[in-house]
């Protein structure tokens, strides 16, 4: 096994060749901010919050989809990054319609706490307020088309770790969209096996259990460890 | 703040919102009595002032929903050395602005034309009675320069008692929450 050295935030860190930025990072104890990588799940650099500056690269980089090289020189917390990120947050609340007064994980939501993590106090972008439904159909959750913001985690979860794949993505830009089968109301899949993993990893209000009022809404996904170690190192221990 | 021995002015004012924050300022109890003692309530809902005065800080509940409220809004910051934010409608829009994902002739219909009981007609503000809709809801700072943005819907009485009171204090007030 190869190993690599690196230096992140000035200290000198190793990995494994073909590990990720974001996953050393996290082992010499620096957790980057994301809404897309989870943990047992592939890595898909959908929502650029762990972007950090290589030095020697003017482009930045996505932490969770680059690999560590031998001799980098990272850094994770510059303000140039600060800003990219409060922006790409303000992005998201534009985007969508993320009225967090009446939202089920109002309180328990990563876009939320990122917001406040990174300085966010108002969005200086125009809202869109795009026209995005609900699907209700499904007897024990709900999608909120308004409150995505397409990090794909529910799709990933459904096709990685339950093997059902009934979520997917459709369209592009504005018009992207989480569809279940081929489109689908969610209520009529003939793949969804109702596991509710997807409930589970979602970030946002996106996903919720049927019956979740305001603020309700808490995601647990301690399922997704516990599958993973057993699948990754063969050991079936259940911590809560 | 205090430069010339005199209490700070502060106002409030209610746009396009629920007047939910004003409540919760109500809540903040018995604090109001401490605050009465350290500023000056020059104008606000509470208050029947007519014409809106100088003062140092107004905090402004609701988003920026029709004509008067552009109107208000730019006095409002003409006059304050101060402008906030006060809860979610004025910082994002908010429950006032669900309605621009759908335009104001639907809503107006919707709320006007297709009711099952007393069919009033449309309002449509020519005589000067009721300020006409603007065609998609604002948050303040689309609109004026905004100091700070107290979040919340509504910010508890606490938030808003600790944000007072950072500002009297001197202090530059810090975000606890977003939404």
């Amino acid at each position: 096994m190869s190993v690599k050295t690196l230096k992140i935030d000035g200290e000198m860190v190793t990995g494994r060749a073909g590990e990720t930025l974001f996953n050393v990072a996290w082992d010499a104890g620096i957790s980057l901010p994301r809404l897309c990588h989870v943990g047992g799940l592939s890595d898909v650099g959908a929502c650029r919050l762990c972007v950090v500056e290589v030095e020697g690269q003017s482009k930045l980089a996505a932490a969770c989809v680059t690999p560590v090289e031998e001799g980098m020189v990272v850094h994770t917390n510059t303000e140039r990054l600060r800003e990219h990120r409060r922006l790409l947050i303000e992005l998201l609340f534009a985007e969508g319609n993320h009225v967090c007064s009446v939202c089920v994980s109002n309180g328990h939501c990563e876009l939320q706490d990122l917001a406040v993590q990174l300085g966010v106090d108002h969005v200086r972008l125009r809202y869109q307020h795009p026209k995005r439904g609900v699907d209700a159909t499904h007897a024990r959750f709900g999608l909120d088309h308004n409150r995505c913001i397409f990090c794909t985690r529910c799709v990933r979860v459904c096709d990685e770790v339950e093997g059902a794949h009934t979520l997917d993505v459709s369209g592009r830009g504005a018009s992207l969209k989480i569809i279940c089968d081929l489109g689908e109301p969610w209520g009529q899949s003939e793949t969804c096996t109702s596991c509710g993993k997807c409930v589970q990893v979602c970030p946002t209000g996106a996903l919720y259990l049927d019956g979740a009022s305001v603020g309700e809404m808490e995601k647990n996904r301690r399922f997704l460890q516990y599958i993973v170690t057993a699948r990754e190192k063969r050991e079936w221990i259940r911590k809560g | 703040m205090d430069s010339q021995g005199l209490k700070p002015r502060l106002a409030t004012i209610w746009l396009g919102g629920c007047s939910g924050c004003h409540m919760s300022f109500l809540d903040m109890d018995e604090r109001l009595i401490d605050l009465a003692l350290r500023v000056d309530l020059c104008s606000s809902p509470l208050v029947d002032v007519k014409e809106f005065p100088n003062v140092d800080v107004t905090l402004v509940e609701g988003a920026v929903a029709n004509e008067a409220h552009v109107h208000e809004l730019e006095i409002v910051r003409a006059r304050s050395r101060i402008v906030v934010a006060f809860g979610d409608c004025a910082v994002t829009g908010n429950v006032t602005a669900m309605r621009n994902a759908f335009g104001v002739e639907d809503v107006l219909t919707r709320a006007y034309r297709s009711t099952s009981a007393v069919v009033v007609g449309v309002p449509d503000g020519a005589d000067g009675m009721v300020p006409r809709l603007l065609p998609r809801v604002r948050p303040l700072h689309e609109l004026v320069k905004v100091d700070y943005f107290l979040q919340g819907c509504p910010p508890s009485a606490d938030e808003i008692y600790t944000f007072l009171n950072e500002l009297l204090e001197g202090r530059t007030p810090t975000i606890r929450r977003f939404g």
